[in-house]
């Protein structure tokens, strides 16, 4: 369960957060220090009240003025002061340390957790929602920050605390501590068993607020519809409904969270007011004197006041090793391994014999290393699939037994109906998964031995979803190629049919897009990942559904941009609209993961199977 | 502020008072407490007074439970009134958003209005909850202490007023030095979220581009400026702390010195400078929570403000008084010189001087470019938004004149961003019509080409959509859409673009039904193909907010030049070339 507090192995997460903390021990180890003399200079000085007022004070009641002795009373206030002014320096200083510990710490798990996440298999976030990922930035982020800044220290202050003033107890009367520590247990089964009640109902308010805020989501999303429908009183109704399910649970949560203070302040003079009277038959019996009895009392409220806190800095302190747990499941989860070892370097033409060289030439070769020796592949863009077999999951073929090939410069469609298999090929190609049995090669080298960052240099992508970025779209187009300059961006754009309303936008190529570009036309979106492509320049380029959702006014000028992107690459295109595929070199149709028939648009036609029931489904009416 | 609130408190404001009077007298034991503390020392064991040390302690032991029950109580009634008053502000708040028109809905975005009902609402019931037990207790406990302190002497007091307005001081001076700072450290913090956001949905294209190492740097820049903001920020607020050791500490000292020697001189017992050292935490305590109330009361005051502003915004598509409520007529329509702009009275005309008429049961279909005000113009017949000039007629009447529940039944419209609700399918297509049997579901999904999928579905009319449909594909949707839109058997359907994700051969056997079952319905299609609207009675050009043309197909195909240029760019390599 996501909400849940427990952590599974809380030692060890506790100790990994701690050696987040510990990056300068000196410091940790200094914290620790002046929390120990923060929390020693508070009772210290409460401990000095006592004395002062029976050995300073009371000697001299009904002493005329003049003949007041104040040596033994100032000596004594001059110590306290010193113990206060200790006390309010370490305070300062250890949350001081703590700010830059607690911060340093965060960023570097923030820092961590991002950085793996951007080394994890495309396979890792296909199968965990988006959301989940999310709330570990910040809502599990979040309980560790809490945690640490304040439940660290105020754990070990707490802990110092009682300890302290329990061995002062003792000093005073063992019997009065004996009852100071019944009372203690009585405290910490309250507060445990209202903590586990108030968990339990938040854990229940938790869900009901998700409920309520899904519910408040989806209606708000689809408000227009409500209104098309007349639909709005319905909705209403039931929404009530889920609003009265949450106040209940909330009511229950809070009441338990909130029930606990009231408590444990009442159980504290209920102590004291027992302690009196024990105290008294004590004094009575002449076991204790008045002035010890008199601090024992005050001693009780610094002893059950850090209890309270404990227990309570207890919850914050689980749920943040919780938090932390799933953080670091995420830290060690397997990044995507790659064993690749052909990579893509610059050549150039010297004597008829490619060499290798540092200058960017527009020439690539993939460097195929034997041994010793290696030998240079010039890229040319050809891929083949030899009796590829896929699956998302074992026993669940997706793809079976794909057979093909794309010369370098040749155009090939994939056709087919949802689910068929279409989108599939084009995460093998990338290496976005491997593949179960059956090779793909690029030039000839099977792709498992190139270095993924090389392989998916060497293609381009154009999907359905743009996925643009918080940037300028000099920046956004840049994304291709990072050393590209401004004229090769322009030039990039101006090849994809972008330039055009690119120097009609308010700050030109300077203006910032915001939210997936939300502030650009579908059209205009998919013109920018065009020129994204473009500027990368790689000789293979995969299509998927690049323009299955722009009208087809614009698509007319995104074709045309499209074309000169093809032109001269090996292209794979994914589409479902037929009239963008039919001038392929060939035409693939997929169902159930196979391809069923391959040809190109003459050839499929002639053979009246599913791609001519496909396309004259179309023609019918033309 | 005030007139907003008390609806908002209905059926809870009892709560409230009720609360109020436990902790009052919750309060009042807790101040007495200190007293009889140091009665207990002072006189019961001073004196060696055994029964009045039990009688004392006796009566403690009572006040205790009393003020034990009483805390309870006013914890599960503040839980009560707080919970209660987040529970009306959520139902005002949806009560009112789904009042709002197409207008309103759009001057607030979607994303703004859920956080306002979910975030908002939270900060406002939980600072609610807390207002109930502290707002009166901290003010109360402050003076009646200060009073007390001032029973013991009157004189000692006065250190209070030195070192209260230093720490009062030092507060004000840390939170509105540091309250900036912090706004400024949530945005850091907010941009943060957003771009690892923004990364995970482009997960595909970072990998695609090989672009982790640029977004890991990307990411540190941003977490590093995060680090130093909120270092700044929290650098400031722990003075806190050491301040208010500080300002008790020296209390402690100034008290004992001055009041050692009034004990001295016999003018006060040594139990009554034990008390008002207690009295003195007590004090700088309740002063520190109010402070506390004052920042969380500046933090959720911005919440309680955006509430507001949905609360107060007027609705600006309301029923007129004397709306009729006769069924209207038929499907007839008339656009008269319309023009229409989104932002009434400064936004830029989409739709400038429409005239149009079309005859009930007539087929219209309607095509052009982005942005050439298709959408906006059929949006004028159900009245989801209001023309700025001219009007639109429906069955031979002004749409302003209808009763708005009458018109939006007669008029079936499918939206260009439609969605289905989670639910099963058979519940979706409820929204069309309540009453209808099943026959008459299974009816309309023929119609819409969707009963045959639909049966595929091993759960059939039952099938669980998830929210938005998110388990169906987009053709599937879209076929759905049109089913609940049909179930309603208008007397307009409009169709915008509502099969762009239907295969062609499905596109033409959904229209074939409609020309079929629908001869009476005045069917309005806008799309992108031209496929879906040739065979339409008329066909309307939509350029840039204008008419270009209207006509049949083989009419526009031969005078008009944006057709043309739609019909070419569609049919290039076409298999008819």
């Amino acid at each position: 369960m996501r909400n849940d507090f427990k952590p599974q192995d809380p030692a060890r997460t506790l100790m990994r957060i701690i050696s987040y903390m510990a990056s300068n021990k000196l410091q940790l180890i200094l914290v620790i220090l002046l929390v120990l003399v923060s929390s020693g200079a508070q009772v210290l000085g409460n401990y000095f009240v006592r004395p002062i007022i029976n050995e300073a004070i009371v000697p001299m009641i009904g002493t005329p003025e003049e003949a007041r002795v104040y040596t033994n009373f100032i000596a004594m206030i001059f110590q306290m002061i010193l113990i206060y002014a200790s006390g309010v320096l370490s305070t300062y200083f250890y949350k001081r340390l703590m700010v830059k510990i607690s911060n340093g710490a965060l960023n570097k798990i923030r820092e961590d957790l991002f950085n793996n996440m951007q080394d994890l298999p495309i396979k890792f976030y296909d199968t965990n929602p988006h959301g989940d990922l999310m709330s570990r930035f910040t809502n599990d982020v979040d309980t560790i920050r809490e945690a640490m800044s304040e439940g660290f220290t105020a754990l070990i202050s707490s802990l110092v605390t009682v300890v302290g003033t329990m061995v002062m107890m003792l000093v005073i009367s063992v019997r009065l501590t004996l009852f100071i520590f019944f009372m203690a247990i009585i405290m910490i089964l309250v507060v445990k068993t209202l903590g586990g009640l108030s968990r339990k109902y938040f854990n229940l308010r938790q869900k009901e607020v998700g409920n309520c805020n899904a519910y408040i989501e989806e209606m708000f999303e689809g408000v227009k519809v409500v209104k098309v429908f007349n639909h709005e009183e319905e909705v209403i109704e039931r929404f009530d409904e889920i609003n009265e399910e949450l106040r209940k649970v909330s009511t229950d949560a809070n009441t338990y969270a909130s029930i606990v203070m009231p408590i444990m302040g009442n159980l504290y003079y209920i102590t004291y007011a027992v302690i009196a009277a024990f105290g008294a038959i004590e004094v009575i019996g002449g076991r204790l004197d008045i002035g010890s009895l008199a601090s024992f009392l005050l001693y009780t409220r610094s002893f059950s006041q850090p209890i309270v806190n404990m227990s309570q800095q207890m919850n914050a302190i689980l749920a943040a090793l919780a938090g932390a747990e799933r953080i670091f499941q995420l830290i060690d989860e397997q990044p995507e391994v790659d064993n690749g070892k052909v990579t893509l370097v610059n050549v150039k033409e010297v004597d008829g014999k490619l060499v290798e060289c540092e200058e960017r030439t527009q020439r690539w070769a993939w460097k195929h290393p034997h041994g010793d020796s290696f030998e240079l592949v010039e890229m040319k863009g050809d891929v083949r699939f030899h009796d590829v077999n896929f699956g998302y999951e074992e026993n669940h073929p997706v793809l079976k037994h794909i057979n093909l090939f794309a010369k370098p410069g040749q155009k090939i469609a994939f056709v087919g109906s949802t689910g068929a298999g279409k989108t599939t090929i084009t995460n093998l190609i990338n290496r976005f998964y491997d593949i179960n049995s059956g090779s793909i090669t690029y030039d000839g080298i099977d792709i498992k031995l190139i270095k993924k960052d090389d392989l998916r240099r060497s293609l381009a992508m154009v999907l359905q979803d743009t996925h643009l970025f918080t940037a300028s779209v000099m920046e956004n187009i840049r994304y291709g190629k990072l050393d590209a300059t401004d004229e090769e961006v322009i030039e990039a754009a101006k090849l994809a049919n972008a330039h055009q309303f690119i120097k009609h936008l308010p700050q030109g190529y300077d203006t910032i897009l915001t939210q997936d570009g939300s502030n650009l036309s579908q059209g205009q979106r998919q013109l920018l990942a065009i020129a994204r492509a473009a500027v990368a320049n790689p000789p293979v380029l995969i299509l998927d559904e690049a323009t299955s959702s722009i009208d087809t006014r614009t698509e007319a000028i995104i074709q045309d941009g499209m074309d000169r992107l093809m032109a001269g690459r090996t292209v794979f295109v994914i589409a479902h609209r037929l009239s963008t595929v039919r001038n392929s070199n060939a035409i693939m149709v997929l169902e159930h993961g196979e391809i069923i028939e391959r040809g190109d648009h003459d050839e499929l036609m002639a053979q009246k199977g599913k791609y001519y029931q496909l396309c004259t489904g179309a023609e019918e009416l033309s | 502020m005030i007139k907003t609130l008390k609806p908002l408190l209905k059926g809870y404001g009892k709560y409230v008072l009720a609360c109020i009077g436990c902790v009052v007298i919750e309060a009042i034991l807790e101040i007495l407490m200190p007293f009889l503390m140091s009665r207990i020392v002072d006189v019961g064991i001073a004196n060696r007074d055994l029964d009045y040390v039990f009688k004392v302690g006796g009566m403690m032991l009572v006040m205790a439970l009393v003020s034990l029950s009483m805390g309870a109580m006013a914890s599960r009634l503040s839980a009560k009134a707080g919970m209660g008053f987040g529970a009306n502000i959520r139902k005002a708040l949806f009560d009112k958003i789904q009042m709002f028109s197409f207008a309103n809905i759009d001057k607030f975005s979607t994303a703004s209005l859920i956080t306002r009902a979910t975030t908002d609402t939270n900060n406002v019931q939980n600072m609610f909850m807390m207002l109930n037990k502290t707002a009166i207790r901290s003010p109360m406990m402050l003076i009646v202490t200060m009073i007390l302190a001032m029973n013991i002497n009157a004189e000692l007091v006065m250190i209070f007023f030195l070192v209260v307005p230093i720490l009062g001081i030092s507060l004000y001076l840390i939170i509105k030095i540091s309250f900036p700072m912090f706004e400024k450290m949530l945005k850091k913090y907010d941009a943060l979220n957003a771009s690892i956001q923004e990364n995970l949905i482009s997960i595909r294209v970072v990998k695609a581009f090989v672009r982790s190492a640029y977004e890991k740097l990307k990411f540190k820049k941003s977490n590093d400026e995060l680090m130093e903001t909120s270092m700044k920020a929290e650098r400031v607020i722990i003075l806190n702390m050491p301040l208010m050791q500080f300002s008790t500490y020296l209390c402690i000292i100034l008290v004992l010195w001055f009041g050692g020697d009034l004990v001295m001189d016999g003018t006060m017992l040594e139990g009554e400078l034990m008390s008002f050292i207690t009295y003195i935490s007590q004090i700088l305590m309740a002063l520190m929570m109010l402070s506390m109330i004052f920042v969380n009361i500046l933090i959720s005051s911005a919440s309680f403000e955006r509430i507001v502003e949905v609360l107060n915004e007027e609705i600006d598509i309301q029923n007129k008084e004397n709306a009729v409520t006769d069924e209207i007529k038929d499907g007839s329509i008339e656009f008269k010189d319309v023009t229409f702009a989104y932002k009434k009275g400064t936004g830029e005309p989409v739709l400038s001087h429409i005239n149009l008429s079309i005859k009930s049961g007539e087929t219209i279909g309607i095509i052009g470019g982005t942005g050439s005000a298709k959408t906006s113009l059929v949006q004028l017949i159900p009245r989801l938004y209001d023309v700025s000039e001219g009007s639109v007629t429906v069955g031979g009447r002004d749409v302003r004149e209808y009763d708005i529940e009458v018109l939006r039944d007669a008029v079936g419209m499918v939206l260009q961003k439609n969605v289905l609700f989670s639910g099963t399918i058979e519940e979706n297509l409820r929204w069309g019509n309540k009453n209808a049997t099943h026959e008459e579901i299974v009816e309309a999904c023929k119609q819409a080409c969707a009963h045959d999928f639909i049966m595929s579905f091993p759960n059939r009319y039952d099938t669980w959509l998830e929210q938005g449909g998110s388990n169906v594909s987009g053709g599937q949707k879209q076929r759905l859409c049109i089913a609940r839109a049909l179930l309603k058997k208008p007397k307009i359907i409009i169709l915008d673009d509502s099969t762009s994700a239907v295969d062609m051969a499905t596109d033409a056997s959904i229209r074939a039904a409609f020309r079929r079952e629908l001869k009476d319905t005045t069917t309005l299609i806008i799309a992108q193909r031209i496929a879906s609207i040739q065979d339409s009675d008329r066909i309307i050009v939509m350029d840039d907010g204008q008419i270009d043309a209207i006509g049949t197909h083989e009419e526009l195909l031969k005078t008009n030049a944006i057709y043309q240029e739609v019909y070419n760019s569609q049919m290039k390599g076409g298999i008819s070339e």
